[in-house]
């Protein structure tokens, strides 16, 4: 399951920790960063290379939001809508997002599975509200309109690459 | 100036000079010094002595007094860590982010200056895996200490080893609470550990540790370079230094400011963040994130220290004031902050499982017009039940929103029942 490329990544992490253990959630990173989720072949992958057994890595995957067992959508978009937030107007913003990504209240992925689209807590940019991250990139002080332009860079780059 | 109350920055000193990111600028205004002089010239018992009388305490918000945790750490004790805790979480605060990406070598200087003082060859700085931005730019302040020797096998050309790395959390509050961090970097669920042991005797990998916030760690090498002396110039008696403050809400300017210790809140929200917007009132703040408890409006000359915040019923912690105008549904804000601990609450004990959970269930009937008198009662009830009764902290501060809303701003609770 490992690439070479993530097989000598994983090394250079191990060597970071006195336990192998100490490296589950690099690892997991790691074996989630190409498709963005983990299936049971990259557990199994992960619980073998470390040397930890498949329920403890099942159990960790659990307790940690950004481990994710399910396929996403390409882009992950995450609005904080927690209370300093909400009190720039983040609700609203989330709410009308929703809408014109044709999603319902709670979020979800888009019809045509660029965007994952999920209201998250606190990302310590409470000042900079409304904010977002896409795929761990901030993005902050938004109105509907740099929102749109953002969204449609990913639209035409997804286009692209289809096309190529 | 940087403001009224401070010449030029201390911590926040990419204010004064933007690209102090750069180890060669850092360098230039005299980066490095402090770690140099304690490698050189001082031994590790004099640096504790150093931070101690300095009177830092730690930034991340219990403000435990930062030497004398050093000299928990057994002496002559092998496998020492330094563990900074970058596990910004707490709603409201936003400074150890800005700390880390645009100053980062004051950071790891002040890490390393710990290290030395401790004993400790190996420092981990476990920060959120949201924080991948913030990362990049600390990573490459990393390699950049590595490649000047000012990390590695002979740090800053002296035969002291030291060893950096960053490890990536993967999205939990808990993990802010020491212990949990520990769990968590060792690969296990986040979950607190009881204490005794202290993790100054046991703490990662069952070696002793010492755990400090990331704005602590940027305020050592100010002590070490100028003195304890020029450090107690700023802040109060028992609360020296400066401190960042992390303002939101309804706010003209909302960010991070940096102020000694002691200022006052109406300087704060009114001078440097221009005031509510609108010509608002402020109705409630609340100071260190959704776990404080909130303050009204009449308490804002309050100084912002730990003992005058504390005197008010509330708390300084990580000093993150969240303005609330007089628009503010104050049951609203109760309720979303009762949801956060309740999403964030590790399930370990259950006064936080069940308490967070019941809290959540009563404030959707109150909020949904369908609650009755008895409803605050219960509310009341179920805090009482979790305050001194949670295996950690951080379930404690869950109660904050209810308490503090309720002493405060009843009345809105029975406008909402009796409508």
């Amino acid at each position: 399951m490992w690439s070479d490329v993530e097989q000598k990544e994983l090394e250079e992490i191990l060597k970071k920790y006195p336990t192998k253990r100490s490296a589950l959630l690099p690892a997991l990173y790691l074996a989630q960063r190409e498709k963005n989720w983990l299936d049971d072949d990259d557990i199994l992958a992960v619980a073998e290379a470390l040397e930890v057994p498949v329920t403890d890595v099942q159990a960790v995957i659990g307790f940690y939001t950004l481990f994710r067992r399910e396929p996403t959508g390409k882009h992950m978009i995450h609005v904080c809508t927690d209370l300093p937030c909400a009190l720039r107007g983040a609700e609203d913003f989330y709410a009308r997002l929703t809408r014109r990504l044709g999603l319902p209240s709670e979020g979800g992925t888009t019809a045509d599975g660029l965007f994952t689209l999920e209201a998250v807590p606190c990302l310590a940019a409470c000042d900079k509200a409304p904010m977002c991250q896409i795929d761990l990139q901030y993005y902050e002080n938004l109105t509907d309109e740099m929102i749109d332009t953002v969204l449609a860079q990913f639209r035409a780059e997804a286009q692209q690459e289809s096309g190529a | 100036m940087a403001n009224e109350y401070l010449k030029e920055h201390i911590l926040l000193r990419h204010k004064d000079i933007p690209n102090i990111g750069d180890i060669d600028v850092y360098i230039a205004d005299n980066g490095y010094v402090g770690l140099k002089k304690v490698l050189e010239s001082m031994p590790p018992a004099d640096v504790i002595e150093t931070v101690k009388a300095a009177g830092l305490r730690g930034r991340g918000g219990a403000g435990f007094p930062t030497g004398v945790k050093w000299s928990f750490i057994p002496k002559g004790a092998k496998d020492v860590y330094i563990v900074v805790n970058a596990d910004e979480s707490e709603p409201g605060t936003f400074k150890d982010r800005e700390l880390m990406e645009y100053n980062p070598h004051l950071v790891i200087e002040g890490a390393a200056i710990a290290a030395y003082a401790v004993g400790a060859h190996t420092i981990y700085i476990y920060g959120r895996g949201e924080f991948k931005g913030p990362f990049v730019t600390l990573q490459k302040a990393i390699n950049q200490a590595y490649e000047k020797g000012i990390l590695g096998e002979n740090a800053m050309g002296t035969d002291y080893a030291l060893d950096l790395h960053l490890h990536l959390g993967a999205g939990a509050y808990i993990c802010g609470e020491e212990t949990a961090l520990l769990n968590s970097l060792e690969g296990y669920r986040g979950y607190p550990r009881s204490r005794p042991p202290f993790p100054a005797v046991e703490g990662l990998y069952a070696k002793p540790t010492v755990i400090n916030n990331v704005e602590t760690m940027a305020n050592v090498p100010g002590i070490i370079r100028h003195g304890v002396e020029w450090y107690r110039r700023f802040g109060t008696e028992r609360s020296p230094g400066t401190k960042v403050f992390c303002l939101s809400g309804h706010i003209n300017r909302p960010g991070n400011y940096e102020l000694p210790l002691g200022a006052p809140i109406r300087y704060l929200i009114e001078e440097l963040g221009g005031g509510v917007p609108n010509g608002k009132k402020v109705k409630a703040v609340l100071p260190a994130g959704e776990s404080s408890l909130m303050i009204p409006a009449d308490k804002l000359d309050t100084p912002m220290d730990y003992e005058s915040m504390a005197a008010i019923k509330s708390m300084l912690g990580s000093a993150s004031f969240i303005v609330m105008d007089e628009t503010v549904d104050i049951v609203w804000a109760a309720e979303k902050m009762i949801h956060f601990f309740k999403h964030e609450s590790c399930g370990k004990c259950s006064p936080c499982r069940e308490g967070t959970f019941w809290l959540s269930k009563v404030y959707q009937r109150i909020r949904s017009g369908q609650g009755s008198m008895d409803d605050i009662d219960l509310l009341t009830k179920i805090v009482d039940q979790m305050t001194g009764n949670t295996f950690c902290q951080l379930g404690e501060f869950a109660t904050s929103p209810v308490k503090a809303s309720l002493l405060h701003f009843r009345d809105e609770y029975e406008q909402y029942i009796q409508k």
